[in-house]
């Protein structure tokens, strides 16, 4: 065999890897219910779909539609009724904790500690499902923990109380404490809902330059339309209970379609940055 | 950063370790018959030179027969009432949890009186029913808390109020069964009243301090594997899942582990207050909140605080002796009382 051949071979290999599917969600479906004699209060409608490495997803849709139940799913939090969630070909569901940790990280809303930690405590927490159960931190482990703050551009805040920086601040180090888990996939649950503009974009421009470098697959819960717009690939569209549709944001994002399923009067036109704009119409 | 190091949690431990020295030499000192450091220096160079002739018999009566198998009481009391009360506030998420306030010491104390009560009846040999009064304690604090914890959930979530509350009445509850149970069964059932505040003056029999100790030892190793995930766990029992912590092993583990630890000191020392809550608030408050530093510490920091606090009880009012429960709730109801109005506020 010639070394051409061979470095043909390793091209293709790399290109493959480059656009292998990393995570793939089949017909997922879930019922919730108080009293299992009775009609389930919520249920959740088979949805599929596929992400790459360096991917962001957006699942969108209104209150009750059901994106954070399909978050949970993915997260091997809730245990789906049928279909799977596959990552790297492994079904998340049977990972045992520390394994999943390993693989996904979950940012949500809000952490509330019991007591006082400071930002690089909070950060080394990520580093749990690394190490050994009565092993102390190793010298890598602070490392990538300082790594990940400096990442969100939070090295400052290091010796910081968590309880005496702000909303924003709190969320990047949140998000620090996620890439200390080294994850391949990074899930998010309304991660600007109470930021500030500013900070809101200070994030998620943070997050797509992640993505990007760190080849994170990334999938965020939101409602916020133009957010999604602005930083997804791909867009997961709920109503309901019922996967919509999957696609990139341009043909997700048409009047009609978004009028019906967030009930409100909307137009959508092409941004500067080549990405639909949607502008609510008020006093309707 | 300043990540934690076997060698900071070393240090730690040895400042602890001396202040305990220092307390025990001051029990071993006062009570109602004072004895000399020198006295006490002298005997202690006979014994370990082996000359056990030469002992005076102070040392043999008071210090050897008396007051070093109390302290030693107090030491293994005190640590597992400590670690206990670490692990509720841990488990339940809650600062103010304690074996006392929870009413899981009530539990185990109902638990050891039934055994007492059924050991007649039984027949088993001796060794055995010396174990069925800590045995009746473990499963009352173990009834205990699984009751304390279904009151204190609502909607999935423990609720930090519902659940102090849900200790109170139980505990109120339980003791009502201990009364009834003092006033209709009369006989001698070894001063009975004695778990109703807390007292280390009972002796024991030498196995029983080796049951003891190596109990305490399995049950905070127990909990000590969990350490790094309690950490984690006071965030919240789905961010610990997503942090990679195996929550319903974790908690099975430290519930078991700290109900047998409340079950054994209860069972030899009655219901004593308010140790499993000051003591770890004052070791978070010098050496931070890390499980890895804060089981061992204060498991050491609640040795010291019952050795002191029942020094002060055999003191205080010489040559009368006060209980060491009433000395534990007089330092430590404020202090809840506090924490609880901060917490509100």
């Amino acid at each position: 065999m010639s070394a051409g051949s061979a470095h043909a071979r390793h091209l293709a290999e790399a290109g493959r890897l480059a656009n292998e599917i990393r995570l793939s969600v089949e017909q997922v479906s879930y019922a919730y219910s108080a009293n299992p004699a009775q009609a389930p209060l919520f249920t959740l409608e088979a949805t599929s779909f596929q992400a790459r490495p360096g991917e962001i997803v957006a699942i969108l849709g209104p209150n009750a539609s059901g994106k954070s139940t399909l978050l949970h799913l993915i997260s091997g939090a809730l245990v789906p009724l049928s279909g799977r969630v596959l990552l790297n070909g492994f079904v998340t569901q049977s990972l045992t904790p520390r394994t999943r940790a390993q693989r996904i990280a979950v940012v949500q809303q809000e952490s509330a500690l019991l007591f006082p930690a400071r930002a690089w405590e909070f950060v080394l927490q990520g580093r749990h499902s690394h190490r050994r159960s009565l092993r102390f931190e190793s010298e890598d482990d602070v490392l990538i923990a300082k790594n990940a703050l400096a990442q969100v551009g939070a090295a400052d805040l290091s010796d910081r109380w968590m309880n005496q920086i702000s909303g924003g601040e709190k969320q990047r180090v949140i998000l620090a404490r996620a890439l200390a888990q080294q994850p391949l996939l990074l899930l998010l649950d309304e991660p600007t809902l109470h930021l500030d503009i500013a900070a809101q974009i200070g994030l998620l421009d943070a997050l797509r330059r992640l993505a990007a470098e760190n080849r994170y697959t990334v999938v965020v819960v939101t409602h916020e339309l133009n957010l999604a717009a602005e930083y997804a690939d791909q867009v997961v569209l709920m109503q309901r209970g019922r996967c919509l549709r999957v696609g990139p944001p341009a043909s997700i994002y048409q009047r009609e379609l978004l009028e019906q399923v967030f009930q409100t009067p909307l137009s959508v036109e092409l941004g500067s940055s080549g990405r639909p704009r949607v502008t609510v119409l008020s006093g309707t | 950063m300043r990540p934690l190091t076997l060698r900071r949690l070393f240090l730690q431990c040895s400042i602890l370790v001396l202040i305990l020295l220092v307390v025990v030499v001051i029990a071993v000192k006062f009570g109602a018959v004072p004895v000399s450091l020198y006295a006490l220096g002298r005997d202690l160079w006979h014994v370990l030179l082996g000359q056990r002739a030469d002992l005076s018999s102070d040392y043999v009566l008071i210090i050897k027969n008396i007051r070093l198998p109390r302290i030693l009481l107090g030491i293994i009391v005190g640590a597992s009432l400590s670690v206990a009360g670490t692990s509720f506030q841990a488990l339940l998420r809650n600062p103010l949890a304690d074996p006392y306030v929870l009413g899981v010491s009530m539990g185990a104390s109902l638990g050891s009186i039934l055994a007492l009560i059924a050991e007649p009846h039984l027949s088993i040999s001796p060794a055995l029913s010396s174990l069925l009064t800590p045995l009746g304690a473990f499963l009352g604090a173990g009834a205990t808390i699984a009751a304390v914890y279904f009151l204190g959930r609502r909607e999935g979530q423990i609720d930090s109020a519902t659940l102090l509350l849900g200790g109170v009445i139980i505990s109120s509850f339980l003791s009502a069964i201990i009364m009834f149970l003092m006033n209709t069964l009369s006989g001698n059932l070894r001063g009975l009243s004695f778990w109703l505040m807390g007292d280390l003056s009972t002796p024991l029999q030498k196995s029983a301090y080796w049951f003891l100790g190596i109990g305490f030892l399995l049950a905070a190793g127990a909990i000590y594997t969990t350490a790094a995930d309690l950490n984690l766990l006071l965030s919240g029992e789905k961010e610990a899942m997503h942090l990679g912590v195996d929550v319903p092993r974790v908690r099975l583990v430290v519930y078991i582990a700290a109900s047998l630890l409340t079950g054994l000191a209860v069972s030899v020392s009655g219901a004593i207050g308010y140790v499993g809550l000051i003591v770890p608030h004052a070791i978070r408050f010098i050496f931070g909140s890390d499980h890895r530093t804060l089981l061992p510490t204060a498991a050491l920091g609640g040795a010291i605080a019952l050795v002191f606090a029942d020094t002060l009880a055999r003191t205080i009012v010489a040559p009368t002796e006060v209980s060491v429960g009433a000395v534990t709730a007089v330092a430590g109801a404020p202090l809840f009382i506090y924490l609880l109005r901060r917490r509100l506020s």
